[in-house]
């Protein structure tokens, strides 16, 4: 096998990967007044982008189904794993961020072709107070969020568009519509109440699972 | 964490999909958590004693007395035997008590994970099914004296109707049309149950019958705690509907309770 320098590997790499996620839809995660709410554009109403991990925790993801859907599977397998062996207060967004850091990184060097795919672990706190969100990329790189994040094809567009409209506080209605607004500015053209995948951690349900996926008949009545 | 799941996830080349079982998971990754038979043959325990399980008009009605047992004392008095295993399902459990409860606890998280991995509530008869195969798997410690037997049931969401299933000790299982009741009391409760249930019941008639049955049963079987309205002592009862699972209040188990004693039913 012909020499190929460490920095030119990792370069194709990392291009090939944000090529992969480039081709994609993108999320937008935002706290608001009662959680943390979750918005993507979807044209499939059963194949999610975001979706429950535990009580408290939502999971995020954009680019290849396949492998998001696989790191999905395998943090509802570790967070389910830890709440029987430990207690179910012991799960946390953190541990869950830093496993998925490791793997995607393992996997970024190690294997023959980087995952393309972006996502979002979000947690709320007790009391709507607290909250965590990280953002993991393709190579391993965990951040830690506040506030607003964009993932996906038009991350950067999206994230403009959020943070110039954010404002903390917002009550669900006001937070879907300005997700799906920056959304649409974001991608360039109008989106569709039925083409919106939302989802909420919600503070204010007295269920311990806190995940609440929004029903398109009330993303419809939310977005007016 | 040493014995977490491999992170990376599972190289693809295996039997295709997810298995959306939560025991297996359990079973293949940290063994080491699950009850296992101990080396002495027998154990002594405390043990659960009489649930009951009945149809009515718009769904089931789960109960179960307070009292756990450990030979002839009384090792609890305010157990719970009686649990909602998701929102539209419950269980309750008579036997050994500790080994009872971690069925329970890796029942619930069974059906939370298939909901998880999948995105869908298994079907109440996948549930019914997955419970005898988790009973079955108790059975080594079953030989030793730890029996578990539940009743399960809830509301059919594709039938749109109640149903109860009971078991025994080696995951036979069986549907049931009317009632059942289970453990020690079980013979008792069910004699009542058979004079007192008819179809078409409403919800204040069904937690009636329910509260006669585990009195019936208390007073047959030294085993099994009746009601204590003086230190509010109640029989934990779920009732599951189309719109979920719902342990009933105290104010209904004190009314129902009254009303057995006012008709003669808990006269000994």
């Amino acid at each position: 096998m012909p020499y190929v320098p460490p920095e030119q590997l990792m370069k194709d790499r990392s291009e090939f990967a944000h090529k992969g996620i480039a081709r994609g839809k993108s999320v937008v995660g935002l706290e608001f007044a009662d959680g943390v709410l979750f918005i993507a554009e979807n044209p499939s109403a059963t194949l999610h982008k975001i979706s429950e991990i535990y009580d408290r925790i939502a999971f995020a993801g954009v680019g290849k189904y396949s492998e998001f859907e696989d790191l999905r599977i395998s943090g509802v397998r570790l967070a389910d794993l830890r709440g029987y062996s430990y207690g179910r207060d012991d799960v946390r967004a953190r541990d869950l961020a830093n496993a998925y850091s490791q793997a995607l990184s393992t996997i970024f060097t190690q294997q023959m072709k980087p995952y393309e795919v972006e996502i979002l672990v979000g947690e709320i706190g007790e009391d709507g107070r607290g909250n965590e969100i990280y953002h993991v990329l393709f190579d391993g790189t965990v951040t830690d969020e506040h506030e607003h994040v964009a993932i996906g094809g038009h991350a950067e567009e999206l994230s403009n568009a959020v943070a110039g409209a954010y404002r903390s506080g917002w009550d669900l209605g006001t937070a879907c519509r300005e997700a799906v607004k920056a959304l649409s500015t974001a991608e360039g053209r109008e989106i569709a109440a039925e083409q919106v995948e939302a989802a909420v951690l919600d503070s204010t349900r007295t269920q311990r699972r806190k995940f609440r996926r929004l029903a398109e008949e009330e993303v419809a009545t939310l977005l007016g | 964490m040493t014995q977490g799941p491999p992170f990376p996830p599972d190289t693809p080349g295996g039997p295709i999909g997810a298995n959306p079982s939560f025991f297996d998971l359990v079973r293949t990754r940290r063994p080491e958590t699950l009850p296992a038979p101990t080396a002495t043959a027998e154990v002594s325990a405390p043990h659960g004693t009489t649930v009951v399980a009945l149809k009515f008009g718009s769904g089931v009605v789960f109960g179960g007395d307070r009292r756990a047992t450990e030979g002839f004392s009384i090792a609890d008095e305010r157990m719970e035997k009686v649990f909602a295993a998701d929102d539209f399902s419950v269980i309750a459990i008579a036997g050994a008590a500790g080994q009872a409860i971690e069925i329970v606890k890796l029942f619930q998280l069974e059906l939370e994970h298939y909901e998880k991995i999948t995105g869908d509530r298994l079907s109440l008869e996948g549930k019914a099914n997955r419970l005898a195969q988790m009973i079955r798997g108790n059975l080594p410690m079953a030989i030793q004296g730890l029996v578990v037997v539940p009743l399960f049931g809830g509301f059919d969401e594709r039938r749109e109707e109640g149903r109860i299933f009971y078991y025994d000790a080696t995951g036979g299982r069986w549907e049931e049309d009317d009632y059942h009741s289970t453990g020690s009391g079980g013979r008792p409760a069910k004699s009542s149950l058979k004079k007192r249930w008819r179809p078409g019941l409403d919800r204040e008639e069904a937690l009636r019958v329910a509260m006669e049955a585990l009195v019936d049963a208390s007073q047959e079987d030294a085993a099994t705690g009746g009601p204590d309205a003086a230190r509010g002592i109640f029989p934990t009862v779920v009732v599951v509907t189309a719109a979920g699972a719902e342990h009933a209040s105290e104010d209904e188990l004190r009314a129902a309770y009254e009303s057995v004693v006012a008709q003669g039913g808990a006269a000994s």
